[in-house]
């Protein structure tokens, strides 16, 4: 078994719904994962760069202002121009089925929708790196 | 008397011994409060009719606020909308009243929220996306267009940059030539719940307090019939709180607001007639009928008792409600239609004077023109079909929701002792105390679902499995923000500048003085000032406030 996984939870833009963010936070922290907040109000800019100096597995992103389109791919650019394409960018939030696919056809990771069990969560970071703790 | 209720519990002792009462961890409110599988009148043998109950439109109005209730005047019909341009909008407004709604509600896009121009970097992807984009004057005025301001009332879910806003609306209405005095409607206003609950802040808590004073007596004095502040429970439940803490929460903060406008040198019964308040109607039906007949008692209690409002209009918790959208279902949304039903029907049982009702297809998508149909059609259906209208506060007199009601005040006011020992509502937020009780409660029933002890039907309970989603939703036109970007381009383009710059001028001079604010936002809103920038000169006065992250 390998490190603990490093999990840095972000919320781009100026969404303010941090319900989701921060109950996903505190099971992945709950399932032994090291989980960083990044809080509100989020540039993509400041999220590729936290990412770096945290020196994370996983981003994940939750966005319910509809401006996914714009805030996923454009942290998943900047990650990649910072020569951290290796980071997986997941998220979850109000997003139609065919953004998502969208969104996956980009490399985007997987994207949870409301009602999703935490647990499904988990289970996809562990089955991601599975040799992590 | 006494005696009665002594055989009263005899019986009813008697009569429990025979009955199969199940596991009694299993048999509670949605909140977490115990439910007892009967109640009797021994449940609320301390209670006094006329000092507790009262008659509608009578102290302490836990019965209602109006002694008609709505044989009188039927709740407004207000669906909030927003979505694109003012334009787009502006077309789903004429939709709503043709079709019977009797009150707007306008829902901003997040530039908006935070008072940044639909043009600033931090907007990009987010104009018009969750809300109507509004970054000037003009957006107000086409937003209106063909919309009388004289005969709407209009309510504004609007905070941080509320000041501007409604500086937009009362410009906006002087250019269909109504002027301020006869305006109706309400801004949000609640900038205490958004340090709490909702996010959308501009400033520190303590130059947004005056900004609000500024307001409440701008209005006393300008826009009589304006509710100047929305005291807002909704976001705090939506945030993941319980109803005791919603409406805990949610009542400090208007007591709060009293203090400050007392402390601000204004007469109670000035301002106190024109708070009104929003609150949240979950799935649990009786606890939030409960919910709403007791805020009507404790804000009564409070306003005549402790702060010695003369005036009776002071003392009526008037409110709008929204069903919870934290409570539907991106599975099977259909079934949305059904949940948001009870929970508007807890409502209007509970005495609202104002009601929203969410569309099922709000888990995925800002609603369609069907869905919002249908949600309209529902608090229709309540108000001509089912009869519940006929008579007033219909459960009042039920042991059960009585008892309730009493526990969630007894609930509301631990927690108030609580937020005194921390030294007030302003203190107890910047210590992240009723955050804190509102995350862990919103884990604590996440958990809950998870380990399938509360049920939610289609995620964890009647599952379709491979289910496909069949209903359409809204797309916003992506080229929303490049049309937006244009509009103010040319607004820029337009407007004498010089003038906007000495407006601008004298509203930082306001801002670092005493004058009320209202006045010189006005006026850069007159000159066409563009949200941001108004914010903006305001922001380079009072600050920015940014919240530590915790989870």
């Amino acid at each position: 078994m390998g490190k603990k996984l490093r999990v840095l939870v972000a919320k781009p833009g100026l969404d303010g719904h941090d319900r989701g963010a921060k109950v996903v936070a505190r099971a992945l922290r709950d399932a032994g994962f090291e989980v960083i907040y990044t809080g509100l109000h989020q540039t993509p800019e400041m999220i590729a760069e936290a990412a770096l100096q945290e020196d994370v597995d996983v981003v994940g992103l939750s966005v319910l202002s509809g401006a996914h389109m714009t805030l996923f791919p454009e942290t998943m650019r900047l990650l990649k121009e910072k020569g951290a394409a290796d980071i997986l960018v997941f998220g979850g939030g109000i997003i139609p089925r065919e953004d998502m696919e969208e969104l996956y056809k980009q490399g985007c990771g997987r994207l949870f929708g409301p009602g999703t069990p935490t647990a499904d969560i988990v289970t996809y970071l562990k089955e991601k790196f599975p040799d992590r703790i | 008397m006494a005696d009665d209720l002594k055989k009263i519990a005899q019986e009813r002792q008697k009569w429990q011994q025979g009955v199969e009462c199940g596991d009694s961890s299993r048999f509670q409110t949605l909140s977490g409060v115990p439910v007892d599988i009967l109640y009797t009148p021994v449940d609320i043998a301390d209670s006094d009719h006329l000092r507790d109950l009262g008659l509608p439109g009578q102290y302490p109005f836990t019965r209602g606020v109006r002694n008609n209730m709505y044989r009188g005047r039927q709740w407004t019909m207000r669906e909030f909308s927003g979505f694109g341009t003012a334009k787009d909008t502006n077309g789903r407004y004429k939709f709503l009243l043709a079709h019977g709604e009797t009150g707007l509600s306008v829902a901003f896009d997040f530039p908006t929220l935070y008072g940044r121009d639909s043009d600033e970097t931090i907007s990009r992807g987010e104009v018009g996306k969750c809300g109507v984009a509004i970054s000037s004057l003009a957006d107000m005025e086409t937003l209106f267009d063909g919309i009388p301001m004289e005969d709407v009332s209009t309510s504004m879910t609007i905070n941080g940059p509320a000041s501007v806003v409604w500086a937009f609306y009362i410009a906006a209405a002087e250019k269909q030539g109504v002027p301020s005095e006869k305006l109706r409607g309400t801004i949000q206003n609640d900038i205490l719940k958004e340090y709490i609950a909702q996010k959308s802040w501009l400033f520190p808590p303590e130059p947004s307090m005056r900004v609000i004073t500024d307001i409440m007596a701008y209005a006393a004095k300008h826009v009589p019939k304006w509710n100047t502040i929305s005291i807002s429970g909704y976001h705090i439940r939506e945030a993941g709180s319980t109803a005791a803490q919603e409406l805990a929460f949610t009542l400090k903060d208007g007591l709060t607001y009293v203090e400050a406008g007392i402390k601000a040198g204004l007469d109670v019964d000035t301002f106190a007639p024109r708070l009104s308040y929003f609150f949240n109607s979950h799935l649990d039906f009786f606890e939030e009928v409960a919910k709403f007949r007791a805020a009507r008692r404790i804000w009564a209690r409070e306003m005549k008792e402790t702060f010695k409002a003369k005036k009776s209009e002071s003392w009526l918790l008037r409110f709008h409600t929204q069903t919870a959208g934290c409570s539907l279902t991106a599975q099977q949304p259909e079934n949305n239609i059904v949940r948001t039903a009870f929970q508007a029907l807890a409502a209007v049982l509970g005495g609202t004077q104002s009601l929203h009702t969410n569309s099922m297809d709000e888990t995925w998508a800002l609603p369609t023109e069907k869905a919002v149909l249908i949600a309209l059609r529902t608090q229709q259906l309540i108000a001509e079909e089912t009869g519940v209208v006929n008579t007033i506060d219909p459960l009042g007199g039920s042991y059960f929701v009585e008892a309730l009601t009493n526990e969630l005040e007894k609930q509301a006011y631990d927690y108030f002792r609580k937020i005194d020992a921390l030294g007030g509502m302003v203190k107890a937020i910047e210590h992240g105390f009723p955050q804190r009780e509102i995350a862990d409660a919103a884990y604590r029933y996440q958990k809950l679902v998870e380990q399938g002890k509360r049920t939610v039907v289609g995620v964890n309970k009647h599952v379709l499995e491979g289910e496909k989603l069949e209903i359409p939703l809204l797309r916003i036109d992506p080229t929303v923000e490049q049309e937006q970007h244009q509009r103010l381009a040319d607004l820029r383009k337009q407007r004498d500048d010089a003038k906007v710059k000495k407006c601008l001028a004298d509203l930082k001079a306001a801002c670092a003085g005493k004058e009320n604010v209202m006045y010189p936002i006005l006026e850069a809103v007159r000159a066409y000032a563009t949200l941001g920038e108004i914010c903006g000169t305001m922001k380079e006065v009072f600050g920015s406030y940014e919240e530590p992250p915790m989870f």
